[in-house]
């Protein structure tokens, strides 16, 4: 796991951490089942609150990215996991939404959209 | 969750001064920073806590034990980091060694000797000859060999150097590791709280004005920045303290009321600013 913490970009830390580990998991990064830091191992090495780590490890568990094993730690869930699933779908019809805002502006009228749509799936699938 | 300590209105009142009704709990585990300007009561605080001057006010506890009823226990438990050290300055770190054995019943020489070895202190030196970052680093030496649970520290970081500093904050971050250990640590040096501390406690002028979490104590405040123009009667009315220069002012304020004025520049404030302009607003500078 890298993380990498600015002091100057006025993000939260709370929230650089989350959103690092976050798109870690879903670039497959990190996988299924591994083990992160615990609260106070990861709080030691960026030297911050331990507080501070338990907000992200405990909004990253409510957003169904990992799961916290009384005694043992928390873990990455895998991709199969409802909550992800459920995440993924929200971040993908925010995607379109703002695709089809985008398409409305250039006077595009919806087959158009969904031809490029085909066209760039085609060509995902190709590579 | 149970505390390391549990101070409740405790108050002290010197000719000239007067600690009131300070109130704050540290749970187990966790590091709290203790700021506020000279002057405030710090030390006093601290004194009170371990029992060290008598109060007038308000009840202390240490691991849940009533501080007077106590001492010992409490004593045998805590380590105590003081800007000026307690040891005699003719003793050698060896002579150390022998008299901490007849303080505490659970002093370790071996985790003494260790840990001198580690921070590079040679034991045949006499007090006297040890430089301010080295006598901090005897200090924690002592507490670590007698297995504390509790350390205080009271402004352990003037007059270090930005290494000595960064060594020292390792060390507090690894103490509480095991979630059994808790620091309270007083400063004004705030930039080392900015981030390792978990909690924080601010008086100013004998008063509480805050305790609490540290990220959302400094959420709680906006540095705000304006023209001359936009200080108007209705905006000096919700800063808690601020300053006017030839071009405009700065100061802070409540974040709740920072958002009633988008006409003003509004940031996220350092722990200084807060304890900056909060001393110029109480006192009426």
């Amino acid at each position: 796991m890298k993380i990498t913490l600015s002091n100057l970009s006025g993000i939260p830390i709370y929230e650089q951490i989350k959103d690092q580990i976050k798109s870690q998991i879903l670039s497959g990064e990190l996988k299924e089942g591994d083990k992160l830091p615990s609260l106070r191992e990861l709080a030691r090495d960026l030297r911050i609150s331990v507080l501070t780590t338990t907000r992200v490890y405990t909004e990253l568990e409510k957003e169904g990215f990992i799961t916290n094993i009384q005694g043992r730690g928390c873990y990455v869930l895998g991709e199969g996991s409802e909550l992800l699933k459920e995440h993924m779908l929200r971040e993908m019809e925010r995607n379109l939404s703002d695709a089809l805002k985008a398409a409305k502006i250039a006077g595009l009228d919806i087959s158009e959209v969904h031809q490029a749509l085909d066209l760039m799936n085609e060509e995902k699938q190709n590579e | 969750m149970s505390d390391a300590i549990n101070v409740k209105n405790i108050s002290k009142i010197y000719p000239g001064f007067t600690l009131k009704d300070i109130t704050f709990d540290l749970p187990k585990g966790y590091i709290m920073g203790f700021i506020g300007p000279n002057g405030a009561g710090k030390t006093t605080t601290i004194k009170l806590i371990l029992n060290m001057i008598q109060r007038d006010g308000g009840t202390v506890e240490v691991f849940g034990l009533e501080n007077i009823a106590h001492d010992a226990e409490i004593k045998e438990q805590t380590g105590v980091v003081f800007d000026n050290h307690y040891f005699v300055d003719e003793w050698t770190l060896n002579d150390i060694n022998r008299v901490m054995a007849l303080f505490f019943s659970n002093w370790q020489s071996s985790i003494y000797q260790k840990k001198l070895e580690q921070y590079q202190l040679n034991p045949v030196k006499k007090v006297k000859e040890l430089s301010k970052g080295m006598r901090l680093k005897l200090m924690l030496a002592v507490a670590f060999s007698h297995d504390a649970k509790l350390l205080i520290l009271d402004e352990p970081t003037s007059g270090l150097d930005p290494v000595a500093r960064d060594e020292l904050l390792d060390t507090l971050a690894e103490f509480i590791q095991d979630g059994e250990h808790s620091v309270l640590f007083s400063t004004h040096i705030t930039s080392d709280l900015e981030k390792v501390a978990d909690y924080i406690t601010f008086i100013n002028d004998g008063r509480l004005i805050y305790t609490g979490i540290k990220d959302e104590f400094i959420d709680s405040f906006r540095l705000v920045k304006g023209g001359k123009e936009d200080l108007t009667p209705d905006v000096k009315a919700h800063l808690i303290g601020y300053r006017e220069y030839g071009s405009g002012f700065e100061g802070i304020m409540y974040t709740e009321y920072a958002n009633y004025f988008p006409n003003l520049l509004s940031e996220k404030s350092s722990i200084d600013n807060i304890i900056v302009f909060t001393y110029k607003g109480t006192n009426g500078l």
